[in-house]
């Protein structure tokens, strides 16, 4: 085996009193394309930005070519040899290709620009990639995988050692990332080191020497990719089957109540597939697929965050359109969705206002809840849910990630919904919130409430769900009931081949 | 809200009373006051008067700012509202004609910018930039150029009669501040705007109508432009579209920032405003009887934006943190609008 | 044809349609006699608005800009004709002093990430305060130098002049398009405007930038209260009020759009011209009042600022529809 070109040994990364990143190790060899896997919050990007310089690391140390570094930022960690391309190109689009690949760095004559040459170099560097275009067109002129392929020369031009793709491929086609694999090829030939950020299963048996699986801030393990099948392969992402599976798994034995909503035909192009759904009171329909699979995506159509282009929504027998989500609100919808600080909290107000925020909403601004209302509705919420403040005044930033995800479920608990959409409701808490959460969920569902909720945490799903919904492509691929709902059968169905790729 | 009594203590205040104070050492006769004519004279009414129209635009200001936004177009807004009711009032339309026509402009005006901000989704400063540059032209062309006069008396009235014996632009500084911290309290819209503020995109979730909220408190900043320019045309009984109001949206921006809502948008307080709005007409009124030019206090002024926004600072924040390790921090404060944004409209 | 270049073409058309109409209701208005009158005229505006166009370019704003031309005008004249310098010594202590004010400012807005527009609104009061400590007055420039200045012109075929500071407006307007086209610095601010968070990922030297963006600005705000200065012959504290938005509506109807990245610096040139063609056609009509100009201006401000909109969502819109020329796979 060669030496390792970059090697990055017991990493911990802590932010305030949460840490995210706990004894990860990882080796790159030259030559290599080296496949991160893992769940959101995983501490993929976490591992990534610390290895091109975005953030220091606590404790760990990470050598290139042998050799202990320190990145101090992003300029620095390239100038050493890391480079990095992201999902969303991180480019210019207003300024032309050539400038994008020489900014900073631009051929000057008599302190000027000196563009002829600027531009020639550029055509030079793409012609390697067998790119060629006019470089002295505006970049966003060109489609995202040309720009792809701008942003990895730009990155092999300036550092050359070791490359890392974060999600390149999420908006390509499958004609554009065979493109992007064959340039991966050449660059592996020409002994770089390269780390591919991807959720699509297929990609990294396509093109991946080696992976490393990462969850929950704790590396899973490293293997040589033909060591290791599909369904070991998502076991690892997702986690071990839990033993005391059968104990927990009251979900099946639940009998589902009468029809409450049905969404038939709903679509909307590049974001779900059509699909049909019915969701029926006193039932939990568990949704699982990897990243990426279209789950939010689902969460966000059902709660009239995004309008469909085309489908049928019935509730309670009557016909029903979600323009916004105030129609959701009034149908007794209710959604707890998956980025909490972006979504869901309103940080700077109290626990007392995001709690009561939704029900007055509904309400409208002209009647307001009395002073005594709110409070009661606040402290019975907060001793119901046990949610962790100094008090119900406390603005809701200050709370921990699990006490905050509380108040979002108080917020619509407090409009008596009689369908709770949740998009990761466990995601960075604690355990014991966590297992809080999960008896709420089931709890709720025994009150005869319809339950929608999405999860990449497969023990969990297994235990609360009366269905279970596998998604992949952006459409469902399958469904699970009763006794069928094992992890393993998820697993198998989220790791299961293609048949015909999508689009 | 509970208000507990430490608002009391508020450094606005201390401010104000110092330079209140200040004003009383170097005019001695500064808080003496006499009736004449069942009226009061003074300083300090002179303060609350000639503060009044600055104090009744930092309202509107206020609940424009709650939202993250900002509106550049109020002093414009005021010269098109004097402008219209001069004129109608010298063709001898009734005075409460006049007035709705006025207001009704002002409302329109506030209207425009409130649809530029919601629906096209421009920012605010770029949205409201356009009714300032083009507001005073629309201003003279309906003034035809001229500085209208008259000499109605009810119009009058509004800006240098007197009420209960305090001057009229007091009174309806007073009455309008009042009426809007009520409603804003009093209902739960005070609530919906700082939501908006604080999370535009949680707060859509939640149920409320952000579009219909926004445009609403940009069309209620035009009508206290619009209150604020029928005051200052009354005051000097004729519309002068090129200097009513010049560089009072700065002086109105500032009264709420003075007043401790942050430009960040989310809480916000209109009383406290219209505290600072007189906070700084007390230093204007100070930097005049001391002998300074009045053009003085644009250095009095610029020192206070330094002070506040260092203050405010993420920097300063950092250093407080440092300082006074044991004060609780948010790792990550809200989301940008930047990221916000990022998470859902990404090119797929 | 790149929908960036819209704004452009669309100021040029409206520019030429603009000029053409007018001359033919006043065909003496087809002449460079007006021509050199529009350029002298609009000089120190003309100067302002380049250092504005990096600022917005950049995806900033300085509203202090009328306030340091008064600053500037007034220090000259106070250096000049009360303490007796020449004005070669006096013009360069002004600009250093403008300088700095600029680099402090735009070192505030680095650093304390505050919005520009506040930053730049201190610095608004500031400068006027201070003009107004140094005098209440106009003081008038009585100096050989002033004289020997004015008596540089070129005529024109046709009889019009280029005085000094047309053609000083001409020259920074060069110095303006090599600076923003073929330097690093240039590109620099394009980047931020375009994405500063790209940008920084990028390499670009964002807190460098900001604090040389808003130094040129205060820089030829102050070269600008010179060329007024030479103008009237006297510094004057209350002069320039408002040329920040005049100057901002010439740069965004030249094209540039106002959130940053895209825009052109002969742009700006065009949209000075059409600010000052359209006072000039105000004079030559003689009925019409000159608040037409602001609601023209802030009409095309309008009309410029739904286009960009327009454009932003349509190349939106086009994500997956864009031309795409597709690299040969080999392996």
């Amino acid at each position: 085996m060669a030496e390792p070109l970059l090697s990055a040994a017991h990493i911990d990364k802590s932010f305030l009193d949460n840490k995210v990143l706990d004894d990860v190790s990882m080796d790159l060899l030259p030559g290599e394309v080296h496949a991160l896997l893992g769940e959101n919050g995983a501490g993929k990007s976490t591992l990534i930005k610390i290895l091109t310089g975005a953030y220091t690391h606590d404790s760990g140390t990470i050598l290139l070519e042998g050799r202990p570094v320190h990145p101090r930022d992003t300029k620095h960690a390239q100038e050493m040899g890391v480079g990095t391309v992201y999902q969303e190109v991180n480019l210019l689009p207003n300024m032309t290709v050539a400038e994008n690949l020489y900014i900073g760095r631009q051929p000057r004559r008599f302190g000027l620009v000196d563009s002829r040459k600027m531009e020639r170099d550029a055509h030079q560097l793409l012609a390697r990639y067998q790119l060629d275009i006019d470089v002295g067109a505006q970049l966003d002129t060109y489609s995202v995988a040309v720009q792809q392929i701008i942003a990895i020369a730009r990155a092999v031009d300036i550092s050359g050692k070791v490359l890392i793709l974060d999600e390149p491929t999420a908006s390509l086609d499958q004609h554009e990332v065979d493109v992007l694999f064959a340039i991966l090829g050449r660059l592996k030939a020409d002994g770089m080191a390269i780390v591919f950020i991807t959720h699509f299963l297929d990609q990294v048996y396509e093109i991946a020497d080696r992976v490393t699986v990462l969850r929950n801030g704790k590396r899973v393990g490293s293997h040589p990719i033909q060591d290791l099948d599909r369904m070991e392969l998502v076991k690892m992402m997702l986690g071990q089957a839990l033993e005391h599976d059968e104990a927990m798994r009251i979900g099946k034995a639940r009998q589902a109540g009468e029809l409450y909503a049905s969404f038939r035909n709903y679509a909307l192009s590049g974001k779900a597939a059509p699909f049909d759904l019915d969701l029926h009171k006193g039932e939990i329909v568990g949704v699982a697929g990897l990243l990426g699979s279209g789950r939010t995506e689902m969460a966000r159509l059902l709660f009239g965050i995004d309008r469909p282009d085309s489908g049928e929504l019935t509730v309670a027998g009557q016909k029903a359109r979600l323009r916004e989500p105030r129609d959701a609100v009034a149908l007794g919808f209710a959604f707890a969705p998956e980025d909490r600080k972006i979504d869901g909290i309103l940080g700077d107000l109290t626990v007392r206002e995001n709690i009561m925020i939704a029900l007055q909403a509904r309400q409208g601004w002209t009647r307001p809840l009395s002073q005594k209302a709110q409070v009661e509705m606040a402290d019975h919420f907060v001793k119901a849910l046990d949610i962790r403040t100094t008090g119900i005044e406390q603005p809701v930033k200050f709370l921990s990630g699990g006490n905050q995800q509380k108040v979002v479920l108080a917020r619509w608990l407090a409009t008596n919904p009689r369908l709770l959409i949740l998009d990761e409701p466990t995601r960075g808490i604690d355990v014991g919130a966590h297992a809080e959460i999960i008896r709420m969920i089931n709890a709720l569902c025994d009150q005869g409430m319809s339950l929608f909720v999405i999860s990449s945490e497969l023990d969990e799903i297994v235990a609360y769900s009366s269905r279970v919904l596998v998604l992949r492509d952006r459409a469902i691929s399958g469904e699970l009931r009763g006794a069928e709902i094992t992890q393993g059968a998820i697993m198998e169905m989220i790791a299961a081949q293609h048949e015909v790729q999508p689009l | 809200m509970t208000r507990p009594m430490r608002s009391l203590v508020k450094p606005q205040f201390v401010a104000l009373a110092l330079i209140l104070l200040l004003n009383w050492i170097l005019f001695p006769g500064f808080f003496s006051f006499f009736v004449r004519d069942g009226r009061i004279y003074g300083s300090l009414i002179d303060v609350l008067n000639r503060g009044a129209p600055v104090a009744i635009l930092a309202i509107g200001m206020t609940a424009v700012i709650a939202t993250r936004g900002i509106d550049l177009s109020v002093g414009a807004v005021m010269a098109i509202a004097g402008a219209v009711a001069a004129t109608m009032v010298g063709d001898g339309t009734p005075l409460f004609i006049v007035l709705m026509a006025a207001l009704g402009v002002g409302l329109l005006c506030g209207l425009w910018n409130g649809t530029l901000v919601a629906v096209l989704g421009l920012q605010p400063i770029i949205a409201t930039l356009i009714l300032m540059v083009a507001g005073r032209g629309i201003a003279q062309t309906i003034t035809e150029g001229f500085i209208v006069t008259f000499n109605d008396p009810g119009l009058i009235f509004l800006g240098s009669g007197a009420m209960l014996g305090l001057p009229t632009p007091i009174i309806i500084m007073a009455t309008l501040a009042v009426l809007a911290t009520a409603v804003f309290r009093l209902t739960a819209l005070g609530l919906f705007v700082q939501s908006i503020g604080v999370n535009e995109s949680a707060s859509t979730y939640a149920g409320l109508r952000s579009r219909a909220l926004l445009i609403g408190v940009y069309a209620f900043a035009g009508f206290c432009a619009a209150t604020s320019g029928i005051i200052a045309a009354a005051d000097i009984r004729g519309a002068d579209a090129n200097n009513v109001g010049l560089w009072l949206e700065l002086d109105a921006i500032l009264a709420v920032v003075i007043g401790g809502t942050s430009l960040m948008g989310g809480r916000f307080s209109i009383p406290m405003s219209v505290v600072g709005a007189l906070i700084i007409q007390a230093m204007n009124t100070g930097i005049l009887v001391s002998g300074f030019p009045p053009e003085f206090n644009l250095l009095v002024k610029a020192a206070l934006i330094i002070v506040i926004l260092v203050v405010q600072s993420p920097l300063a924040g950092r250093i407080w943190y440092f300082v006074a390790p044991s004060r609780e921090r948010p790792p990550d404060d809200r989301p940008s609008r930047t990221t916000a944004t990022s998470a859902e409209g990404g090119p797929k | 044809m790149n929908a960036r270049y819209w704004p452009l073409v669309a100021t040029i058309t409206i520019f030429v349609v603009a000029y053409a109409l007018a001359v033919m209701q006043f065909p003496a208005l087809f002449s460079t006699r007006v021509l050199g009158n529009l350029l002298t005229d609009n000089a120190f505006l003309g100067v302002t608005a380049v250092g504005m166009t990096f600022v917005i370019l950049s995806g900033g704003i300085d509203l202090s800009v009328g306030s340091v031309i008064a600053f500037s005008g007034v220090l000259v004249a106070v250096l000049v004709s009360q303490l007796g310098l020449h004005p070669l010594p006096a013009f360069a202590i002004t600009l250093l002093i403008c300088t700095c004010f600029g680099g402090t400012m735009g070192a505030m807005i680095y650093y304390l990430e505050v919005p520009a527009f506040i930053v730049t609104l201190a610095g608004m009061f500031l400068a006027r305060g201070v003009t107004f400590l140094l005098t209440q007055d106009s003081i008038p420039i009585d100096h050989a130098f002033y004289d020997w200045v004015r008596q540089f012109y070129y005529v024109m075929p046709g009889g019009g002049r280029i005085t000094f500071n047309g053609g000083l407006m001409l020259l920074v307007f060069l110095v303006g398009i090599i600076v923003a086209h073929r330097t690093r610095f240039g590109s620099y601010v394009y980047a931020m405007g375009g994405n500063a968070q790209s940008a920084a990922l990028l390499g670009v030297p964002v807190a460098r930038t900001t604090i040389g963006i808003y130094a040129m600005s205060s820089f030829l705000a102050g070269l600008s209260g010179i060329v007024y200065s030479l103008y009237t012959s006297s510094g004057y504290p209350l002069a320039a009020v408002g040329v920040e938005l005049e100057t901002i509506a010439a740069v965004v109807i030249g094209g540039t759009l106002l959130s940053g990245g895209v825009g052109f610096m002969f742009g700006t040139l065009i949209g000075i011209s059409i600010q000052g063609m359209i006072q000039t056609y105000i004079v030559f009509d003689g009925t019409l009042s000159s608040w037409w100009t602001k609601i023209v201006i802030g009409g095309l401000l309008f009309g410029f600022i739904v286009m960009q909109r327009v454009i932003i969502a349509a190349s939106r819109r086009d994500w997956r529809t864009k031309p795409h020329p597709e690299p040969a796979p080999s392996g």
